[in-house]
């Protein structure tokens, strides 16, 4: 059976183009891998390679011919025992067809979007409601317990459950954490579940994520998610993206934590809220609680989860101390937002340490007859939408406060997601109250006035509602 | 207790004896002694067929996935293994496949194959079809296949030695005895995450076997162009890791290498540093011009130190048929041809697809 060699493309995109030279005669014998031919386009010239064995039986389209056209037949070869001028009369009866070929099968799909294609494209609705936290047994007794202590018995309560996880990080061992979040877990559960790194982040990010694609539960600890951005890549390409790349078959169960946003006058290199990074990422899970309860209840859940999971603490909270009940097992849903205060005037929107300005705002509008309901989002990525256009619904005006950068912004997506989805319901612009658009400054006057605060939050209320 | 590691230059790669370090806990060259000791991996005659088998299928299955590209069938980035079979199919003909770990970058095909994943599954991937290893949704170069124990099959250069790192701590925390193969190109090497990799592994005494497969080019940059070390195997050095530097072109002397260096690794001594030298006879990539080497070069490559040409001369002198080695040929001819079709042929991924996989629960 003779071969037909066909015009090949040097890249998806080309269509034509020259053969600028062959290297071989017809009559010659040629094996796998020997060169035939340079093709050239505009961008390069390529060697054109023998895939079988045989003869070069017919040169169809001689050296120097400009714009031949991807698949047309260029030559034939005689396979083995065949004769070389059949192998060319063969040929001759079918390359009239060859040359009318159709372009690379690849570009067919194109215009072949079918109606169930279309259908597909919009994202798969939530199959289930989010679900909601569980009710607290009448009777719990409540401790106060600050946010540092909340994230340390989550991760000590999960390790003891399951012997695959583990904290690795710089300082989270002998130190006891550089924040003190992972106080006394060395002593509980020694060296090899309680890992000091080098300062080398982009490293341990990978082992950690590694480690979790070969069945582990790492929580990767970030002395501050401003230097996570070395690891970003292992966060961004390895994590998010492999269950998905594999089809399905190899999971990624890591969770990446430490602090992150403005702490206290330490400058624009350590002062950075990630939240948006992340959220924007298909992939990953990211949390970012604002109290005890939530910190330890999505903590032991993000560590449950088959999904890599961002989980975004804060410096300034890690020292306040909430309410927290006293379960055997206290776990939340992740992907749900928590209303702290009911109202019926106004809804703001807020995650982390922005849920505290958010608080301290409706205590000052509430004085001034304005009640505003709080949402904490808790959950970055999936947004719990439903929650905020219910409220919304409810009071026709929003505001989202977040300490981070306004541009593209988890605000942002909130005012997004009320104009696509809440439009009608919405009295007044949603306005967002952010951090002024400038890297964090030092000096303190200046850092005051970049951040967000309460009484910028009031002042937005009041827009929204015309007073 | 205080090591002494002293230091003595030595300009040439032979020179073995020339190591950072005479230290006699210090790994670092006796290693490539024992290797030098035994270069040849006695392998009996059924290996011997069976790696030339092998060898054999990835050729062919890279010649026609070249093919395909060039038909339009397989898109985007496609990077041949072409030139390089000897090192996947030495390395891994050494492993433990109920215990230990593989790893790799964006040119991982010949890999999949020294695994003995069906071809199919990995041209369908390549074509983009729903069959595909990774439903169509990785391509050519993220394909995986946790059954076996292979963990990609990934894009970001380097990215792979870090994660090996990782599946190597996980082999170590459950005490299950096997080790991570993590492999990686001349390129990869000057990527800093592979050091910062180094520093942990060795630290922590990983069980990492990490491979340098050294093909002379970084995309279309030579090693003398982008790397102040070119004895690449000297460059675990600083991190006390032992380095081996092996012919990746003839297949019995890496079956050797490996055997030395799994020893090694598998007695709990931390990891070891293997210098695969090899060559690609195709481009970077598909799209790749070549315009920074000779034909001459190549070819020089291909004729004389072709590590299949050159098992075949082995199992010639022992007696093998031409006709033997036909028959292969043949088969291995057929099942390729009958990946290409099933890739061709199958369907490409259902439109609801789109938005599956992308996270394991519901929320």
């Amino acid at each position: 059976m003779a071969i037909e060699l066909k015009m090949p493309a040097l890249s998806p995109t080309m269509e034509e183009g020259t053969i600028a030279r062959w290297l071989v005669k017809e009559g010659d014998t040629v094996s796998s891998g020997d060169i035939l031919a340079e093709i050239e386009t505009d961008k390069a010239t390529m060697e054109f390679e023998a895939i079988d064995e045989g003869t070069v039986g017919k040169i169809l389209v001689p050296e120097g011919t400009e714009n031949v056209k991807v698949g047309t037949v260029i030559a034939v070869l005689a396979g083995e025992g065949e004769d070389v001028s059949e192998a060319a009369a063969a040929q001759a009866t079918t390359s009239g067809e060859a040359e009318q070929q159709p372009e690379p099968a690849a570009s067919s799909g194109e215009q072949e979007k079918s109606d169930d294609q279309k259908a597909a494209i919009t994202p798969g609705k939530p199959k289930s409601e989010p679900k909601s936290d569980p009710a607290i047994p009448d009777g719990t007794n409540m401790a106060s317990v600050t946010v540092r202590e909340a994230l340390r018995d989550a991760m000590a309560e999960e390790m003891r459950r399951d012997e695959r996880v583990f904290v690795m990080g710089e300082e989270v061992a002998e130190y006891q954490g550089a924040y003190k979040v992972t106080q006394g877990l060395l002593e509980e559960f020694g060296p090899k579940r309680v890992i000091d790194t080098p300062i080398t982040e982009y490293g341990f990010a990978g082992i950690g994520t590694g480690a979790a694609m070969g069945g582990l539960r790492p929580i990767v600890e970030f002395m501050t998610f401003n230097f996570a951005m070395q690891a970003i890549d292992h966060i961004v390409n390895s994590a998010a993206k492999t269950n998905y790349m594999s089809g399905g078959q190899m999971r990624c169960p890591v969770v990446f934590r430490g602090p992150n946003g403005a702490a206290s006058r330490v400058g624009a290199q350590h002062s950075q809220n990630y939240g948006p990074w992340y959220a924007s990422v298909p992939g990953l899970i990211v949390i970012a609680p604002y109290d005890s309860s939530d910190a330890k209840g999505l903590l032991k859940a993000a560590i449950r989860s088959e999904d890599p999971v961002v989980f975004l603490e804060n410096e300034l909270v890690y020292g306040r101390t909430f309410e927290l009940p006293e379960l055997d097992d206290h776990v939340l849903p992740i992907g749900k937002a928590r209303i702290m205060r009911e109202g019926t005037d106004v809804t703001i929107v807020s995650y982390s340490i922005g849920v505290g300005f958010a608080l301290q705002a409706a205590e000052k509008l509430a004085e001034e007859g304005i009640e505003a309901e709080v949402i904490d989002l808790r959950t970055l990525r999936p947004l719990d939408k439903q929650t905020i256009l219910e409220s919304l619904a409810k009071t026709n005006r929003l505001v989202v406060a977040e300490e981070g950068w306004p541009t593209c912004s988890i605000a942002s997506e909130v005012i997004a997601i009320c104009m696509e989805e809440g439009f009608d319901h919405l009295d007044a612009p949603v306005l967002r109250v952010c951090n002024e658009d400038v890297p964090l400054p030092y000096a303190a006057n200046l850092e005051k006035m970049a951040l967000i605060d309460a009484p910028r939050i009031v002042e937005a209320v009041k827009k929204v509602c015309y007073v | 207790m205080a090591r002494t590691a002293k230091t003595r230059k030595t300009p040439a790669k032979s020179q073995q004896q020339g190591g950072p370090s005479d230290n006699s806990d210090f790994a670092l060259h006796s290693l490539q002694e024992a290797f030098e000791k035994a270069k040849t991996y006695d392998a009996s005659e059924d290996e011997m067929m069976e790696f030339y088998r092998q060898m054999l299928l990835i050729r062919r299955f890279e010649e026609r996935a070249g093919q395909l590209y060039g038909l339009g069938l397989i898109g985007g980035f496609c990077h041949l293994y072409i030139g390089q079979e000897a090192v996947a199919i030495g390395l891994q003909s050494a492993l433990d496949n109920d215990k230990d770990s593989v790893i790799t970058g964006y040119r991982d095909h010949g890999h999949m194959l020294a695994y003995g994943i069906d071809p199919k599954v990995i041209m369908a991937e390549l074509t983009g079809r729903q069959a595909g290893i990774s439903k169509g949704k990785g391509g050519s170069m993220h394909m995986f296949s946790t059954e076996h124990k292979f963990y990609g099959g990934h894009g970001i250069v380097g990215a792979q030695v870090a994660l090996g790192g990782g599946l190597a701590l996980a082999h170590k925390y459950n005490e299950d005895g096997g080790l991570c193969l993590a492999y990686f190109g001349d390129g990869a090497a000057n990527q800093g995450q592979v050091y910062e990799t180094f520093n942990m592994a060795s630290l922590w005494k990983l069980p990492i076997v990490f491979v340098i497969e050294n093909n002379q080019y970084a995309m279309g940059t030579s090693t003398v162009r982008s790397s102040a070390e070119t004895e690449f195997y000297r460059r675990g050095t600083a991190f006390r890791i032992p380095g081996m530097d092996v012919n990746g072109m003839d297949v019995l002397e890496v079956r050797a290498a490996a055997e030395v260096a799994f020893k090694h690794v598998r007695e709990g001594n931390g990891p070891v540093l293997m210098e695969l030298n090899t060559y690609r006879y195709r481009g970077h990539s598909m799209s790749d011009p070549a315009k920074y080497r000779t034909r001459e070069e190549v070819q020089d490559v291909r004729e004389h130190k072709d590590p299949i040409e050159g098992l075949k001369k082995v199992l010639v002198d022992k007696g093998k048929s031409e006709d033997d080695l036909k028959a292969i040929d043949k088969e291995i001819r057929k099942i390729v041809s009958e990946a290409a079709d099933f890739s061709e042929n199958s369907p490409e991924p259902e439109a609801s697809e789109l938005y599956t996989d992308v996270l394991v629960e519901e929320y």
